[in-house]
């Protein structure tokens, strides 16, 4: 089993979601993230004065996935986020050593 | 001929009719009946105007929690709420006496404290004046409530209250209006044009914002010790602009409803004040565009305020075209001077001194520069005495009080206390408890309230909440 973890633009959460619907992948978990990489930040102004605003939000899906469809995951997401601007996020893979299903208790790639 | 005498007989019988109720209508009590009909509607425009004016508070509510943030949100409305609630008393007891009672020097009045100039049965009129100037008086106060946020002790503040409402704002009040009722002031007997109260509210509420602000110092982190200058965000831009547009129409109140009678002035007034407040968003929003490159919602907002503060005293005495140029010189002022405020490391979180002290300001000079009459240096001269006495009244004054209290229950809260924010630290509560991802008394935070019910409860939550 693999957590496919991506950050990404928030306005493409839709697209993202519709796209990994499409290959199979049913559930998924998102969290309201900030963050920056290489884009750094944008000064923004308030009453007069300036300031830097170096996080710049996103949105971060997490996903938990058979092995055998990961690449078909990464690929998804890679299309489906992708605007050619900078900002347009990362992902990552990590293997899971576990998952359980809590309502019944089901372990291993059942549970996902 | 017997169609006309059976109507001579018709007519005949139904003044007879009518003679057995009424005495007849005489010239006399004709003109008494027009004139009480006159009376009723100056009270019925003075106490919808009085309305209006409340719910200016409201306004001034919105707009200052809109610029500071949220964890001091519960604290802004206990604040309002206090100035007006412990105003109104303080000005029932004290002030209105103050401001006008009889007044032999023409400093300040010495009679009609605790309302004592109504009797059950008497006239009312004193009533419906006394609930004007009563929302007047809570105007000037809650200006100071936005210069001072997110860092004063509310029970300080509480005590600052009583004192302006009883002291501060109807001793000058009682110079310039004191002859609207019993008194007398020697500054209107110089010809000093405050319609509205340009001065007698709204510098008087700017500069004791000025004493506040400066006996407080600045929020924590607003100002770096290399001079940089750092924003400190209002949690709800919508929230703030829903406050001026309250205040924009509780304007319609303030200015107009200063008349105090229902006649065909106020039409101008409801005109200039429109065009001022017009005017002075206008260019703030010009101004905050060529100075900032964007135009910025926070200058625009104050840039309406600016010119309504500044029509204030002039909007019954010049031309709808004057009005213009008094609210567009005020937008661009309030900008400047926010700026201005900054720079000095005087911190208002909310503008409450350049849009109320110095466009105050501005404004009353103006009734004297634009004046529907004609201008003279002695007009000139006696608005700037007026705007001149009103600074070293209030300034001072306030100050004082301001220091008293710091050295004596403290001014300000600790440190500790502004940083976890003022609802909790002050008043034990939270303004958007739904809005934490974890609530220590077991509720569900961030989850819809309705699922959250369910499951703590117990229950199967058996169909979706609608969520967006």
């Amino acid at each position: 089993m693999k957590k496919i973890e991506a950050i990404i633009k928030p306005f493409k959460l839709d697209e993202v979601k519709d796209a990994l619907n499409k290959i199979g992948v049913n559930g998924m978990t998102i969290n309201e993230v900030k963050g920056f990489g290489r884009q750094r930040g944008h000064k923004e102004i308030y009453r007069g004065a300036e300031y830097q605003v170096d996080f710049v939000p996103k949105v971060q899906i997490d996903v938990v996935v058979d092995s055998a469809l990961a690449d078909q995951v990464v690929e998804a997401i890679s299309k489906s986020a992708n605007t050619g601007k900078i900002g347009d996020g990362k992902i990552f893979v990590f293997p899971v050593s576990e998952a359980v299903r809590i309502r019944t208790g089901e372990t291993g790639e059942s549970a996902i | 001929m017997k169609r006309f005498i059976f109507s001579i007989l018709f007519v005949l019988i139904s003044v007879a009719g009518a003679w057995a109720e009424d005495k007849a209508p005489t010239v006399l009590s004709n003109k008494e009946a027009i004139a009480l009909v006159q009376t009723h509607a100056d009270y019925v425009w003075t106490l919808i105007a009085a309305a209006l004016v409340f719910f200016m508070q409201a306004g001034f509510a919105m707009v200052e929690s809109g610029f500071t943030r949220a964890k001091n949100a519960i604290n802004i409305m206990m604040k309002n709420l206090m100035d007006f609630s412990m105003g109104s008393i303080a000005f029932w007891a004290v002030g209105f006496g103050l401001m006008f009672g009889v007044s032999k020097t023409g400093w300040f009045g010495t009679s009609g404290f605790f309302l004592s100039d109504f009797s059950p049965g008497g006239d009312p009129w004193v009533l419906a004046f006394w609930m004007f100037q009563v929302v007047f008086a809570a105007t000037a106060a809650t200006i100071v409530s936005g210069a001072m946020a997110e860092r004063t002790k509310f029970s300080g503040y509480l005590i600052y209250s009583v004192f302006i409402s009883a002291l501060i704002y109807p001793i000058f009040g009682s110079w310039a209006w004191g002859s609207l009722y019993n008194g007398g002031g020697w500054l209107e007997n110089l010809g000093f044009i405050d319609f509205a109260g340009s001065t007698v509210v709204h510098s008087v509420g700017g500069w004791a914002a000025l004493a506040g602000a400066i006996v407080l110092g600045p929020r924590i982190g607003k100002y770096t010790k290399d001079g940089k200058i750092k924003p400190i965000l209002g949690h709800n831009m919508p929230l703030a602009a829903l406050g001026v547009f309250i205040l924009w129409l509780g304007w319609f109140g303030f200015n107009p409803g200063s008349t105090t009678a229902a006649n065909k002035d106020i039409a101008m007034i409801f005109v200039n004040t429109n065009l001022a407040a017009a005017a002075g968003c206008v260019l703030a929003m010009f101004t905050s565009w060529v100075k900032f490159g964007k135009p910025e919602v926070g200058m625009s907002l104050n840039g309406a305020l600016a010119g309504l503060v500044a029509i204030t005293s002039p909007c019954a005495t010049v031309t709808p075209a004057s009005a213009i140029a008094i609210g567009a010189i005020a937008g661009v002022i309030v900008v400047l001077a926010v700026l201005f405020f900054d720079k000095i490391r005087i911190d208002d979180p909310v503008g409450a001194i350049s849009v109320h002290g110095v466009c105050g300001a501005w404004g009353t000079f103006s009734a004297g520069i634009f004046n529907i009459g004609g201008t003279s240096l002695k007009i000139i001269g006696v608005q700037a005495l007026g705007i001149a006495t009103c600074f070293l009244w209030v300034f001072p004054t306030a100050y004082l009080l301001f220091k008293v209290i710091d050295v004596t229950i403290g001014l300000r809260v600790s440190p500790e206390e502004e940083l976890e924010g003022l609802d909790f630290a002050e008043h034990g509560g939270n303004a958007y408890p739904d809005f934490e991802i974890s609530h220590s008394s077991g509720g569900m935070g961030s989850v819809a309230p309705g699922l959250a019910k369910e499951a703590v409860v117990g229950k199967m939550v058996s169909k979706p909440v609608e969520q967006t």
